[in-house]
C-alpha cells in the first residue's frame, strides 16, 4: 500500500503551551486512519498543521509525494487534501448547492461553473442533501450541516478527506447513516483521516488508529492493539499506572 | 537645548492629549469589541463644549473639564442607546457602520450650527521658559489634566466595583454574567466612559489649537494609531503609547510639512497592524 | 447566458434613455442633472463590489475617482493626451495602483481594513496636496485647447456624457456579469467566512486584491472624464470625503450585494442630494439626512430597498439581481 501523507516530526507552539509535539505517521492509500485522543490532546491543531491552516514550526508534511509544508489551505485542496470543520461553518447567506458548488469549483479539478454544478447536484445526492439544494444553508439542522461539510468537502474531488469529529452531536440514526456515508466514501477511492470522540464508531471504522496525547503521538496501530495499549488507557483514564492497578485488583 | 529636543518635549506634553483620546477609543474597543467611528465627532463635540462654557463662564478650563465629562457621559449613553446597544452581537462590520452612521448625523448638525470657521478658547496660562525656548503654558496644563483623568480612571477601573465589573466584562461577558454582573448597563457604562474621555480629551485641545467641527478627524486617526501601537484593553498603555506618538510628531515636524505627518500615521497605524494584529504590547484585536 | 438575463436588457435599456433623452432635446440641463445620477451609479456600482459582494467596506472609495481624475488632467494639460486615451490610462494605472496598495492593506480584515481604507485616502490626499507636478493645493486647469480636439467645448461636453453613460453601462454590466460568475463566487465566500472560504480553495487574498483593482478602474475612468468636463481639479473636490459616504448610503439604501440595488440607491439619493442642496432650509442638514438614512436602513432594512422587494416577492430574486 502507498503512503498517501507523510507526517515527520511536525511541532506546534502556541505562546507558552506545546500544542503538537514532534509528530509523525503514515497515511496509506484506501485506508481510513482514526485519530484520538482526551480533550486537549491536540488534534484539531493536527489537522490544522496538516491542511495548512498553521504553519508547522518544524517538520515536514508529504501529500502524494509533494512537500506541502507551509503551504497555505487553498493550496492544499487543489492537491486533492480537502477538509471539514469541528464546528461547522456552513456560507450561511448562501445556498446548499452553491455551498457545495463552491467546494467543486475551488477544489482539485478547477472545475467551471456548469461542471460544478453538475458534481454538487450529484454530491448531494450522495450525501442524502438533494432534497435541501435550494434550502439556505442556514436553516439546516445540525446534522443536515455536517453532511454539507461532508459535502463540499467531497466536491473538491480529494485524494484525502480530513474529517474534524463528524458524529458529534448527531443522533444514533444519525452516527449509522453518517458511518455508511464514510465507508462508501472510502470504497469510491477517497482516503480518510478522521478525528473522533464516538469510540465505538471509531473503533470499527479505522483501519488503524493514531493516538495523540498532550501534544504526543503514544500510539500507531490497528484498533484492536491501540485498546490494549497501556498508555492509552492511562491518557484517557487520567491515572498513572493504572493499567497495572486495574490488573493487580483482579 | 536644541530645537529638536524642545519640539519632543512640546510633542510629549501634547501627545498626552492624544493618549488621552485614545483611552476612550481603546476602552469601548477593549471591552464590547466594537469600533467607534463617532469618536472623532465626540472629539470635537467636547472642543466645542469647552468653547461654550467657557464663553459662558469664562472659569478656568480646567475645572470646565468636569461639566464636560458629565455631559459626555450623557451624550455617551444617548449615542450608546441610538446606535450601539443593538450591534453589540452582530458582526463588527454592523458597529463600524452604524456608528458612522451617527458621526455623519453629528458632523452635520455640527456644521450646520458652527459651520467650518475655525474656533477657539481665548485662554493662555503663562509658560515655561528653558533658555531659549518657551513651552506653552497651556500645553502643560493640558498634560497634567491627561495624565490626571488617566489616574482616576485607573483608579476607577482598579479600585471600584463598577470599575471590576467593567474588566470583568471586557474579559469574558458570558463568565461575568454567569457572576450576576449585568452586562448590558456595563456596557453602556463604559460606552459613556470612553465617550467622556473622547470630549475631555478635545476640550483640551481646544485650549491649545484652533479647531473646527471637522478637527475631530484627524484626532480620530492619532488615536486609532495609538490604540493598535498598545494594543486594547490597556488603558494607561494607550496613555503610553500617545506620548510616544506625541515624541515622534514632535521629532519629525521640525522636518517635515505638517501634512505630511497624517500619511506618516496612517502608515504607521497600517504598518503596525500588519505586522502586530495584537499589537506592540497588548492583548489580541479582535 | 447574459442575453437571458433581464437585467442585461435593463441595464441596455437605462444606457439608452439617458443617451437619447437630453440630446434629443438639446436639454443641457437634464444632462448635467443626469451626468450625476450616470457618477453616483459608476461609484456605486464599483463600490458593491467591494462591499457587497466580498463583504469589505471601503470608506476611501473616492479616492479611485480623484486619482484617476489627477491621472486624466495631468496627461491631457500637461501631456496634450486626448481625452479617451488619457482616460484609459488613468484607469489603468489607478488599478494598478489599487493592486499594489490593495495587497498590502488587504492583509488586514473586516474592520481594520475598513480603517485602513479612510488612511489610504487621507494618505493620497495629504500626497497629492503637496506634489508639485499636480499643482499642489491648487490643482490643475483645463486650458481652451484641450477641447480643440474635439470640436470645441460644446462638442467636448456632449462626448463626455456619452462616454459617462458608457462607462455608466460597463459598470453595471461589469456587476452583473461577476455575479454569477466563478469569481464573484469566491467573493461571496469570502464574504460569508473568508477562513471557510481559504479552506474550500479560494485564493482569498488574490482575490481581494484582484476586485480592490477592478473596482477602481471604471471610477478612475469616470473621474478623469468627469474633471475634464468640469474643467478643473484640486484635492479638495477631488476627494471629497463626504461623496465617499455617500456612496456607502446610496448602496445600503438600495440594497448592497445587488446590481439593481446600486443603480437605484444611487438614483434615488441623488434626486434627494440634489434636493437637499438647492434647498435654503435643508442644505445644511445634508450630511445629518444621510446619516440619519444610514442609520435607518441597518437598523430596520440590512438588506435595502431591494432587499425588502426581495421579501415581499421571493420569486423576484431571480429577475432583479
Amino acid at each position: 500500500m502507498t503512503d498517501l501523507l507523510q507526517v515527520r516530526g511536525i511541532s506546534k507552539r502556541f505562546g507558552g503551551l506545546q500544542a503538537v509535539a514532534d509528530v509523525s505517521f503514515n497515511l496509506g492509500e484506501g485506508e481510513i486512519l482514526g485519530l484520538i485522543g482526551p480533550n486537549g490532546a491536540g488534534k484539531t491543531t493536527l489537522f490544522n498543521l496538516v491542511n495548512g491552516v498553521f504553519k508547522s514550526d518544524a517538520g515536514t508534511i508529504t501529500f502524494l509525494g509533494k512537500d506541502i509544508t507551509g503551504r497555505s489551505p487553498d493550496q492544499v485542496v487543489h492537491l486533492g487534501l480537502a477538509r471539514t470543520h469541528q464546528i461547522v461553518r456552513p456560507l450561511s447567506g448562501m445556498s446548499v448547492l452553491e455551498n457545495v458548488i463552491v467546494g467543486a469549483c475551488f477544489g482539485r479539478e478547477n472545475q467551471s461553473m456548469r461542471e460544478a454544478r453538475a458534481t454538487a447536484l450529484e454530491v448531494l445526492e450522495r450525501v442524502g442533501l438533494a432534497d435541501r439544494a435550494n434550502s439556505s444553508a442556514r436553516a439546516l439542522t445540525l446534522a443536515g450541516k455536517k453532511r454539507l461539510e461532508v459535502a463540499r468537502a467531497l466536491a473538491a474531488r480529494p485524494m484525502l478527506l480530513l474529517l474534524d469529529e463528524v458524529l458529534a452531536g448527531l443522533n444514533p440514526t444519525e452516527i449509522g447513516q453518517m458511518i455508511a456515508l464514510i465507508l462508501s466514501i472510502r470504497d469510491g477511492g477517497v482516503s480518510v483521516f478522521m478525528i473522533e470522540h464516538v469510540m465505538q464508531a471509531i473503533m470499527n471504522l479505522s483501519d488503524r488508529i493514531v493516538v495523540l496525547n498532550l501534544g504526543r503521538k503514544i500510539a500507531e496501530a490497528p484498533p484492536a492493539e491501540v485498546v490494549k495499549n497501556a498508555d492509552v488507557v492511562e491518557a484517557y483514564l487520567g491515572f498513572p499506572d493504572i493499567v497495572d492497578k486495574l490488573r493487580g485488583a483482579q | 537645548m536644541s530645537g529638536i529636543l524642545a519640539s519632543m518635549i512640546d510633542g510629549l506634553l501634547i501627545g498626552s492629549v492624544y493618549g488621552l483620546a485614545a483611552m476612550g477609543l481603546s476602552l469601548i474597543w477593549g471591552v464590547m469589541d466594537v469600533i467607534n467611528l463617532t469618536h472623532g465627532a465626540m472629539i470635537a463635540l467636547g472642543m466645542f463644549g469647552m468653547y461654550l462654557l467657557f464663553g459662558a463662564s469664562a472659569a478656568n478650563p480646567y475645572l470646565l473639564l468636569i461639566p464636560v465629562i458629565a455631559a459626555g457621559l450623557v451624550l455617551g449613553m444617548i449615542v450608546y442607546w441610538l446606535s450601539v446597544s443593538w450591534v453589540i452581537d452582530r458582526p463588527q462590520l454592523m458597529s463600524l457602520l452604524s456608528t458612522f452612521a451617527v458621526n455623519m448625523m453629528v458632523i452635520g448638525i455640527g456644521t450646520a450650527i458652527w459651520s467650518t470657521s475655525p474656533y477657539n478658547v481665548n485662554f493662555s496660562l503663562p509658560g515655561i521658559t528653558v533658555g531659549a525656548y518657551t513651552f506653552t503654558g497651556n500645553h502643560i496644563a493640558a498634560a497634567i489634566s491627561a495624565v490626571v483623568i488617566a489616574l482616576l480612571l485607573e483608579l476607577f477601573l482598579y479600585r471600584t466595583r463598577a470599575g471590576k465589573a467593567i474588566r470583568a466584562v471586557a474579559d469574558n461577558r458570558d463568565a461575568a454574567e454567569l457572576m450576576g454582573i449585568s452586562s448590558t448597563q456595563v456596557l453602556m457604562v463604559a460606552f459613556a466612559i470612553g465617550i467622556a474621555l473622547a470630549a475631555a480629551s478635545g476640550a483640551l485641545v481646544s485650549t491649545l489649537f484652533p479647531f473646527t467641527i471637522l478637527s475631530g478627524a484627524s484626532y480620530q486617526l492619532k488615536s486609532f494609531v495609538v490604540t493598535v501601537l498598545a494594543g486594547l484593553g490597556k488603558p494607561f498603555g494607550a496613555l503610553v503609547a500617545g506620548v510616544l506618538l506625541g515624541l515622534l510628531e514632535g521629532a519629525v515636524s521640525p522636518f517635515i510639512a505638517v501634512s505630511w505627518i497624517p500619511l506618516i500615521e496612517f502608515g504607521l497605524f497600517v504598518v503596525v497592524l500588519i505586522l502586530f494584529p495584537r499589537g506592540i504590547f497588548g492583548r489580541a484585536t479582535a | 447566458m447574459m442575453l437571458r438575463r433581464p437585467l442585461f436588457w435593463l441595464i441596455l435599456l437605462l444606457a439608452a434613455v439617458f443617451a437619447w433623452l437630453p440630446k434629443h432635446g438639446n436639454n443641457v440641463a437634464l444632462r448635467e442633472d443626469l451626468i450625476l445620477v450616470a457618477v453616483a451609479i459608476i461609484l456605486t456600482s464599483n463600490l458593491n463590489l467591494m462591499i457587497g459582494y466580498t463583504g469589505y467596506v471601503n470608506f476611501g472609495h473616492i479616492v479611485f475617482y480623484g486619482l484617476g481624475g489627477y491621472v486624466g488632467l495631468y496627461l491631457m494639460t500637461v501631456r496634450s493626451w486626448h481625452l479617451i486615451p488619457a482616460a484609459l490610462t488613468a484607469g489603468v494605472a489607478v488599478s494598478v495602483l489599487a493592486l499594489l496598495f490593495g495587497l498590502g492593506i488587504l492583509r488586514l480584515r473586516g474592520a481594520y481594513f475598513a480603517l485602513a481604507t479612510i488612511g489610504v485616502l487621507e494618505a493620497v490626499q495629504a500626497f497629492v496636496s503637496n506634489f508639485e507636478s499636480w499643482g499642489r493645493s491648487t490643482g490643475m486647469y483645463v486650458s481652451f485647447e484641450s477641447y480643440v480636439p474635439m470640436g470645441g467645448p460644446k462638442h467636448a461636453l456632449w462626448l463626455t456624457y456619452f462616454l459617462i453613460i458608457g462607462v455608466m453601462a460597463l459598470s453595471l454590466m461589469l456587476s452583473l456579469g461577476i455575479r454569477r460568475s466563478k469569481f464573484g463566487l469566491g467573493l461571496f465566500a469570502i464574504r460569508e467566512d473568508e477562513d471557510a472560504a481559504i479552506v474550500l480553495g479560494v485564493n482569498a487574498t488574490l482575490y481581494k486584491a484582484i476586485i480592490y483593482s477592478v473596482s477602481a478602474f471604471l471610477p478612475a475612468v469616470a473621474g478623469a472624464l468627469m474633471f475634464f468636463k468640469n474643467g478643473m481639479i484640486d484635492p479638495s473636490i477631488a476627494f471629497e470625503y463626504m461623496l465617499s459616504l455617500e456612496g456607502i448610503v446610496m448602496l445600503m439604501l438600495g440594497g448592497q450585494g445587488t446590481v439593481a440595488g446600486s443603480a437605484l440607491g444611487a438614483g434615488l439619493y441623488e434626486r434627494l442630494r440634489s434636493y437637499l442642496l438647492t434647498s435654503p432650509r435643508l442644505s445644511a442638514f445634508h450630511l445629518v439626512i444621510a446619516g440619519a438614512l444610514l442609520l435607518l436602513v441597518i437598523r430596520l432594512a440590512p438588506g435595502g430597498l431591494i432587499g425588502w422587494l426581495y421579501r415581499l416577492v421571493p420569486r423576484s430574486r431571480e429577475v432583479i439581481e
